[in-house]
């Protein structure tokens, strides 16, 4: 269901980004209220994880203007109204960190120079590990754990920072199905009961159009934005199936 | 007292080399996590020419080479975030053209050839009280950096996107980091040596990872191997009538070496 009278948290005007001389994602609007799970699904190579790095100021757009809770991101200084979920694959994960230490990082942003973990801290991680069901594991090693585990564990480290908008990177690559199943089961508690607003990029298209609530298809263009129903009953859907089948 | 600690030199020596043993590895160990030990031989290498140039003007060495360092380390960020070369490209480039200005300058001036050599691989001999002090302020300095930018250099170390999105500026800790690598490569010059600096910068800390415990544990383990190592090394090689550097570099890969077999032998 569309929340279109509640605030607005990503406003993206007339958006465009280039690496080379090709645009990778071209003129590119769309709005994600509060309390909004929105999918991001489209082709490899399509801009997915590139639109999402521009939702964070990651990457600056070569055209458009991007706001954050109604803030120019240039401008934007309320990090901790944001978490973040990387894609795994671009975190080192043989890096020598406990669970505990690699949630801890969720606080650092909140915390100035000289500044060591408090008890309020510790509680947080506390809690953010009992949210994602891996608090027996905190002192393990992040390289001990499987793929499953250790996105909760970033799930986790994103909720440390008590955000009200978690952005996730194509977070079940590399997960096996039933881990993937557990995880989107998880993705739906955080929208409905801790009333997180969530931004998900991801190609597992049936999936995702069947979880979120507001659905994006990015091939550089933003050719479809609106209701998942919408987007499954429409005959684009059944256009990209039947492109889909030519393959197999 | 033993015989040895009636030396002034070698007391000098072991103040200088426990200060350089203490923060060789925590700045080694954020610079082994994000594959960028390279730049520890760079560094090395331009200080080397700033040495030279010391040698020349009749001004203290390690200042010079300090200034060298601390300088062509913010030019070589600069250069690897405008993206207009690889990063391992100015690395490269820094190494050998500093090297080619150390040589010139040596040939230039034929008269400095046996000091040279002693900053080539360290001589704890050639550490003046004024280096001590020197390596004393500075070393202070980079552990009281590293303290104070801790926690962001850790998350940036593991994760610098997220890092970034959590509003740390990224951009500053990346410099902050490779300004400390300068000046505890530059200060490390006179006990190790510009060739071997590199060496107790990373072993420790490679040694350390070997163990695979939390973040904390493996710098302290890196920390105990170094200033064992500094210690071990000038003192043996007292004895031994050797080049410490040269010792203390082979007392790391000894260590190194030990770690591997006990690891393997465990499984």
């Amino acid at each position: 269901m569309r929340k279109v009278n509640t605030e607005i948290i990503v406003k993206l005007e007339k958006v465009s980004f280039s690496y080379t001389k090709e645009e990778a994602v071209k003129n590119v609007s769309l709005l994600v209220h509060k309390g909004d799970y929105t999918g991001i699904i489209g082709p490899n190579g399509g801009g997915k994880s590139t639109l999402l790095k521009l939702m964070l100021g990651i990457l600056k757009p070569n055209k458009g203007t991007v706001e954050l809770f109604g803030t120019d991101i240039n401008h934007f200084k309320d990090w901790q109204k944001i978490g973040y979920v990387p894609q795994k694959a671009h975190v080192d994960t043989n890096f020598p960190v406990t669970v505990e230490e690699m949630v801890a990082m969720g606080r650092y942003g909140l915390r100035g120079l000289f500044h060591f973990p408090t008890r309020e801290d510790k509680e947080k991680v506390y809690q953010a590990l009992k949210h994602v069901d891996m608090v027996d594991f905190r002192n393990k090693q992040m390289s001990d754990l499987s793929g499953g585990q250790q996105q909760r564990v970033f799930i986790a480290r994103a909720l440390a920072t008590e955000p009200e908008i978690i952005f996730l990177d194509e977070p079940t690559v590399g997960v096996d199905v039933k881990t993937q199943k557990q995880f989107y089961e998880l993705l739906r508690i955080l929208n409905r009961k801790l009333e997180l607003t969530l931004v998900l990029v991801s190609h597992e298209l049936d999936v995702v159009a069947h979880e979120s609530n507001e659905l994006g298809y990015i091939n550089r263009t933003l050719e479809y934005y609106g209701e998942p129903t919408e987007f499954l009953k429409g005959a684009y859907f059944h256009e990209l199936i039947g492109i889909g089948g030519l393959h197999h | 007292m033993p015989e040895i600690f009636q030396y002034s030199f070698i007391l000098r020596g072991l103040e200088a080399g426990i200060i350089i043993a203490l923060i060789a590895p925590v700045i080694g160990i954020f610079l082994v996590l994000r594959r960028y030990s390279l730049i520890a031989d760079t560094l090395s290498h331009v200080s080397l020419a700033g040495v030279a140039i010391g040698l020349i003007l009749n001004i203290n060495p390690l200042i010079t080479a300090i200034i060298s360092a601390v300088v062509s380390s913010i030019v070589i960020e600069r250069l690897r975030l405008s993206k207009r070369i690889f990063g391992e490209s100015a690395l490269a480039i820094f190494l050998s053209g500093s090297l080619a200005l150390a040589i010139i300058l040596i040939s230039l001036n034929h008269g400095f050839r046996v000091d040279l050599f002693n900053y080539l691989f360290g001589s704890i001999t050639t550490v003046r009280q004024a280096d001590v002090y020197i390596i004393f302020i500075l070393g202070l300095l980079v552990i009281a950096g590293i303290f104070a930018f801790y926690k962001e250099l850790v998350y940036i170390t593991v994760d610098e996107e997220a890092a970034q999105v959590s509003g740390i500026s990224t951009r500053l800790i990346n410099i902050l980091l490779i300004v400390f690598a300068a000046l505890t490569v530059s200060l490390a010059i006179p006990i190790v040596g510009v060739l071997l600096i590199g060496a107790l910068i990373v072993i420790p800390v490679v040694t350390a990872l070997q163990l695979r415990k939390s973040f904390k544990q493996t710098i302290f383990i890196a920390e105990i191997v170094s200033v064992f190592s500094v210690t071990f090394g000038i003192i043996s090689s007292f004895y031994l009538n050797l080049s410490a550097g040269g010792v203390i570099v082979l007392i790391n890969i000894i260590i190194l070496l030990l770690t591997f077999i006990i690891k393997e032998f465990k499984h």
